[in-house]
Formats: structure tokens, sequence, C-alpha cells
């Protein structure tokens, strides 16, 4: 598996329960994975049910098996001050900057900087070593900005390359560069099985493709059990409300076809969201990119939900 | 920079279990039609869960106010309505759907939409949408009401105020720098400056009398707001003086001071992004100075429009955790700006009309239909041949259960001679029953949810809609989400 696992995905499709629990599910025994927020979202507290994640590095969950999940809020203007710290010991000027605007002015609204500062934050993490040469996290996750803004999110750093020419920024925004265009990195799209989100991992694919980026797995996310099909639905249809209502009273539920037909009801509509996944799954069958499944959590995606999500797919063999 | 903290802070507050409200319960107790189980049925499944009472009734929160949106799109003082929310809660989709249902109803409606989705310039007859507003065609209604709908185009919109308000050879010198080019084709927050000033435009024109305008997919549900604010603080600041500073104080006597600390400070930032790079901002800089002020202006005169009465935010959600979190902490901002609130778009609601059947009922006698247990008190064999029925005759299951399962249908098994109906009938009542459950599992953590945003914000006006199967394809789509927004709360709820 790649090094740096960056999760992507249209709104609404569970994009970062999907990093929390890949995060999660990396984290096998005696590993050590990161899981970072770039959207100032505190998504991840807010999932895991802590308090907002500072701009630090923290234990967040421990993994069956006994691996551990570290996680990390990257606040662009903070990487910025430690960045000018870092290289230039500018402690007490990088303050000044601040109070003139300037890091406002960085990372607000000069072009690309701040998300400079977020893709380097996370390869930084992925580069970072132990004294011994190890790397101090086996994996680390991103909880990307959503699938529309992907591609530019990370191939920021070619066009900050282009346009700061030479000098330390240039410098880096190349290291980083090289990192995600390598296979230490994958892309992966969390979509769900609906038209909307599945054109737009589609669409998503073919430009990340373009831009040389490496695209790693579809997520299908919240998969619903196919309780009945359309046949067996049809089949249910017509003339046997009746039939079905003494079957229900058999066991003791009673409400006749007063019962039967909002039943009926729901299952048409079943059938019909069943009729639609089939069709969406073949469109992104067509995308051509291997895929990861996960069920609907009908409780919503608490904290069991994640570590079920992350049972799952390890069984699907990540961290395998 | 200070968004964090507080999003952190309502996320806080939001996530403080609002609760007390499931657990009350007034419950279907009253009622032993459909509920009467009897003891034997309710079987192992059936851990007493709290939530379980279904998602009416339950509930020990009052009501929150039913939003109507006629009377709001009726209103020709209603002249701007924003729609607002996370990613992904069909906040463009919504925007369209009033646009459609406005138009029909007499109002003359542009919609300005910032989610570049094919889908929608579809659903409306258009092929795709650009920066200029198109006329949909196909609406209906006698009142000369029309629609036009536009998609922001950010590079465009940014170009054209520089062409408008620049002489010709600085705007092309604008328009040629790098640092230009990349700002104005989409970094972080220009789309959002965009938007405002694209909302000015269309609103400055009257040409409509009704701009529904949806927001773009940001970051944070903040940052449209902030926009404005952020530019002008951006330009008044310091920073943008200093950068322009060469220009302007070089040698002036009593400026030597300053002109220390900026090239202290243009030396550091030189290093950092490299000469080119800061000379290319300077000199954007430099030939943007005319126009900024106006920019300025502009962005202020819209964001006093948002607090003007002729215009209503509607905050979209779905009953989810995520969604409703955001729109809570929306609710609270605007109201912090003074931006009048018309109320909650909850989309995507689910209902059921058998809701008086619990999950745990439901889940408890499919397990007994799978295993073959029967405990009403016929004594007979559930189904069909047993049963003392008169209409649905044995023969017409048999036959409908056999036929029309065409293929591989894993659920309905292959009718077989005489007990072939017994276990389809079986079969498919258990099935219905197992959706059900899934349903009112899915119904009640939506009642949850919504109940906790309730209890922060009772008083924000909310409409249901009940989730569609599939997606919009065409105006007819659209005009039925209307007709949703319009019924107010979810059918069976």
């Amino acid at each position: 598996m790649s090094r740096l696992q960056v999760v992507s995905g249209k709104g609404g499709t569970g994009k970062t329960t999907v990093a929390a629990a890949l995060a999660l599910a990396l984290a096998t025994e005696g590993k050590r994975t990161l899981l970072v927020e770039v959207e100032g979202r505190q998504g991840i507290a807010q999932l895991f049910e802590t308090e907002a994640l500072p701009y630090e590095e923290r234990k967040i969950a421990v993994a069956p098996g006994g691996g551990e999940v570290y996680a990390l809020a990257i606040d662009a203007e903070r990487a910025l001050l430690d960045y000018l710290q870092m290289f230039y010991k500018l402690g007490g000027a990088g303050r000044a900057l601040k109070k003139l605007g300037a890091i406002d002015f960085a990372t607000t609204i000069a072009p690309g900087v701040r998300d400079v500062l977020l893709t380097g934050k996370a390869c930084e993490a992925v580069r970072r070593r132990e004294k011994d040469g190890r790397p101090v996290y086996d994996h680390v996750v991103m909880d990307a900005p959503p699938t529309g803004r992907i591609t530019r999110f990370l191939n920021v750093n070619d066009e900050v390359a282009g346009l700061a020419r030479i000098g330390p920024i240039h410098n880096q925004a190349q290291a980083v560069m090289r990192v995600l265009k390598s296979p230490e990195t994958a892309v992966h799209l969390v979509t769900l099985l609906e038209e909307m989100p599945v054109q737009e991992t589609a669409d998503g694919i073919a430009e990340l493709r373009a831009a040389e980026l490496p695209v790693g797995r579809v997520v299908v996310n919240m998969v619903r059990p196919h309780v009945l099909d359309e046949a067996a639905v049809r089949a249910a249809s017509g003339d046997h409300r009746d039939a079905i209502a003494r079957t229900l009273a058999s066991v003791g539920v009673t409400g006749g076809t007063r019962l039967v037909e909002p039943l009926l009801d729901q299952a048409a509509e079943h059938a019909r969201r069943v009729e639609l996944e089939r069709a969406q799954r073949a469109v992104l069958d067509g995308v051509g990119v291997p895929s990861y499944e996960l069920p609907f959590l009908g409780d919503g995606a608490d904290i069991a939900g994640l570590y079920r999500l992350a049972k799952e797919l390890r069984k699907q063999g990540v961290g395998a | 920079m200070t968004e964090k903290a507080g999003a952190g802070a309502t996320g806080a507050g939001a996530d403080t279990d609002a609760t007390g409200v499931a657990a009350a319960s007034a419950g279907p107790a009253d009622d032993t039609d459909a509920t009467g189980m009897t003891a034997a049925a309710v079987g192992p499944a059936d851990d007493a869960d709290p939530t379980a009472d279904g998602p009416d009734g339950a509930s020990g929160i009052d009501r929150a106010p039913v939003l109507e949106l006629d009377p709001l799109l009726d209103d020709r003082g209603t002249r701007i309505i924003v729609c607002c929310g996370a990613g992904g809660v069909g906040k463009t989709t919504t925007a369209a759907a009033l646009g459609v249902r406005a138009a029909e109803r007499g109002r003359r409606v542009v919609v300005l939409t910032i989610d570049p989705a094919r889908r929608l310039a579809q659903s409306m007859g258009i092929d795709s949408l650009d920066n200029t507003p198109r006329k949909v065609d196909g609406i209906k209604g006698s009142d000369g009401g029309e629609l036009h709908a536009m998609m922001l185009d950010m590079k465009r919109t940014f170009d054209e105020i520089v062409e408008a308000h620049a002489d010709p050879e600085r705007a092309r010198a604008i328009l040629e720098n790098p640092f230009y080019q990349s700002l104005s084709a989409g970094f972080a927050g220009t789309q959002e400056y965009m938007a405002m000033e694209k909302l000015g435009q269309l609103r400055a024109r009257d040409e409509w009398d009704l701009i529904v305008v949806d927001t773009p997919p940001s970051r944070s549900a903040l940052d449209f707001l902030d926009a404005p604010k952020r530019l002008g603080s951006f330009l008044d600041g310091k920073f943008i003086k200093l950068l322009m500073a060469p220009a302007k104080v070089g040698g002036r006597a009593g400026m030597k001071f300053l002109n220390v600390g900026m090239s202290m400070m243009t030396g550091t930032l030189g290093k950092l992004l490299g000469g080119q790079f800061l000379k290319d901002v300077q000199t954007f800089v430099a030939a943007m100075d005319t126009m900024f002020g106006g920019f300025r202006t502009r962005a202020d005169a819209t964001y006093k429009l948002l607090q003007a009465p002729g215009t209503a935010f509607l905050v979209v959600a779905t009953p989810e955790r995520d969604a409703l979190r955001e729109a809570a902490y929306f609710v609270e901002r605007l109201a912090a700006e003074e931006m009048p609130l018309a109320g909650l778009v909850l989309n995507r609601v689910h209902g059921s009309g058998a809701a008086r059947l619990s999950a745990e009922r439901a889940r408890a006698a499919a397990e007994n239909l799978d295993e073959g247990r029967i405990v009403d008190q016929g004594g007979g064999k559930a189904g069909l041949r047993g049963s003392p029925a008169t209409e649905p005759e044995p023969n017409e299951l048999a036959t409908a259960a056999a036929h029309p399962v065409p293929e591989a249908a894993p659920t309905a098994e292959p009718a077989q001679e005489t007990d072939a109906p017994d276990v389809d009938v079986r079969h498919l009542t258990a099935g219905l029953l197992r959706l059900h459950a899934e349903r009112m599992r899915v119904l009640s953590r939506e009642q949850r949810t919504r109940d906790r945003f309730t209890a922060l914000h009772p008083e924000v006006a909310v409409t249901e809609v009940a989730a569609l199967p599939g997606d919009v394809h065409d105006l007819a789509g659209l005009r039925a989400i209307g007709d949703r927004l319009m019924a107010g709360r979810t059918p069976s709820a």
C-alpha cells in the first residue's frame, strides 16, 4: 500500500468517515498511521467525538491488534509560521508579518500558497523518520478537498513551482510534487451509487489521470443490502395484498392491507433504487479502477461504525 | 483564520446530546390494530431501544415551525434568495427547483449556480450553462414569469471586472500578469469573491425581480460570508500598502523609516517566494490599484444587500449529523451578521406510511417467518392454502409468483407446484418486513438528528423534502421537487 493515501469524494459521500476508517484499517499490529485534515472543519474530532484538534499530532484511536492512529488538523497559517521558523529562524519577524497581514495574504489570497503548505505538511509527515531510520508513520491518510477540487489541490505545486521560479517555495513545491506523483501516493475517490457522485467520480479520475496523479481506488460507500429485487417486488404487487396481509397476521403483525400498501410502496422504492444502483455500478465498472465497497450504516457513522468499516476494509485487503 | 475555533465550539455545542427527546414516548400503544403483537411474536430481537417508537409522536421536543416557501416566492419584496449549506446536500437542485416554481408563479427569475454539474443545466433544457444568463424554455404559467439560468465562470467574471475598470493598456498588463492568471483561475477564495461580485452585478442590472443563488462548495460555509470582509481588510491592510510602497513613497524623505522596514520585508518575501514572483505580485497590485477601491466598494455593497429585507437565506441540509451541524453553525453565523434567515430546507427525509410498525416488531416477525413459526390464533399454516381466504385465489398467486420472475431473482424461489406460493409469500413478506425495519432505523436516526437541531434552534422554520429514489433530469423533476418543498412535511410524518 502506498505511504500517502489521499481520500477525496463529492460532498456528502462520507469522505471523512472513509479516511478515518482507512487510517484505522492501515494501523495493523504495531503500525502507526497519521490521519490529516486540511480543510479546517474539525471533521475528525467530531467523528471521534473528541474536542477540537489542535495543530499537533496526537493519538486519537487504537486499532484492533494494537496499531495506533494519530490525527492532525493542519492549519495553513501555523504551517507557514513553522516553515518560516524552520528555514529562517523568523520567530519575531513571523509575528510582525502576521500583524501586517502578510500571513493572511499568503494563506488566503496568494494563489496556491495555502495548498502548497497543506500538501507540504502531509508530505513532510510521510518522509519523517525516527533516529533509527524507520518512518515515523507507516501511512499518512489525508482527508482531502472534494473531488471537484482535488486535482487542482494536489497539482498546485506544479503551478506554484512555475510562478515562484526560484527560492525555497519553488524547491519545496517540486519536492512535494515528486512525492505526489510517485507510487508512494494513491488518490482514492469516495462515491455513492448515485448518478451525480458517480459522474463526478468518473470526471475526477479523468482529471487525475490527465495530471499524472496516481489514482488508487474508488470507494463505493453506503452500499445497502438488496433485500428484495425488482422481480420479487413485481411478484409481490398485483392482487396479492391479502395473501401478504394474512402472512403478516400469521406472525402477529395485523393491520391488513392498510399496512401492506405502504410496505409494498417501500419495496417498490427499494427496487427502483436497486435498479439505479445497478446502472451506476456499470458506469463505475467502465472507469476501470478497482474498488472497495463499504456498507451503509443504519445508525450513522459513529465510532462503532467506524471500526466496522475498518474491519470491512481489512477484509478487502487493506493493511494486508 | 479565526473561523476554526468558532466551528469547533459550535460542533461541540451541536454534539451535546439534546435529548430527552425520543425517550418520552407517547407511542402507538393505543392502537390495537397494527400493533397487536402477541408475546411470542416479539421474539428475542426485541432489546428495548428507547428510540424505537418510530419517527412520530415519540419526540418530547416541540415541532419546529413549518417553513412556507410559496408566500416567500410570491412576495414581490423578495429579491434575492441565497441557498447555503454543506456540500452534497442538494443546494443547487433546491435553488433550481425554487427558480422554476417562482417563474411559474409569475416572477422573472434568474438562477445563479456555482455548481458545475452538467446535469443541472440539462435538467433546465440547456446544454451547458455559462457566465451569461440563458432563458429556460418550457416554463408554464400565465403570469408572464420567466426563468433564466447561469453558471458562474470565475475567470470570466474577474476578467470582465478588469476590463470594465481599467483602461485598455492597464487591463492588458493585468490580464497578462502570471500572478493574476493563477489568482483568477480559481485558487481558494476567488470563487467566493466572484460569486458576490456576480450577485451584485445581477442585482444592479435590475432585469430580474428575483435572484436565486447557491453558494460555492466551500471549505466551510463561512467563506461565502467572509469573502467581502476578508477582501476589504486585505485591501485596507498595511501589507498591500507596503507591497505598493516602492512605487509610491520612493524618494520621499519622511518615509525612509518605512522604506527600511519595507525592504526588510520584501527581502524576506523575496527569499521565500523567489524574486520574480514577488515582482509579479507587485506589478499586479500596482496595476490593480485603481480598481481595487471600486472592488471593495462593491463587495461592501453586496454585503449590505445580503442584510437587506429583500434577501432571504435558506439553509439547506439533509438529516445527517454533519450536514445539520453545518446548518446550525450557519444559522448562528447569519444571526451574528444580521442576515435574514427564512428557514431550513431539510432534503432527503425518509418517511414511512407504516411508521406504526416498529423496527423491532418488523424484524422479529421476519425472523418468525423465516423460521416457519406461526403465532396467530388461526392455528393454520400461514399463506394461502390454509387460510379461509375468499378473494385472492391461491392459483392466482401461484401463477403470479411463478411467472413474472424472469430469471435469477434471488429472493423468489422457483415456484414448485402447490407448495410454492406459500414459500414465496412468506419469503416476500419477510423481505418486506426487513426492508421496513431498515427504513424505521433510518427514520429514527434522522429524527434524532433533527431533534438535536430543533432543540438548539427551535425558532428556525423547517420544510422537509421527502427523499427521491432517483435523480432529477428535467423541468418536471424540478417541479416535483418544488411540490415537495412546499409540502413542508414528509407524507407520513
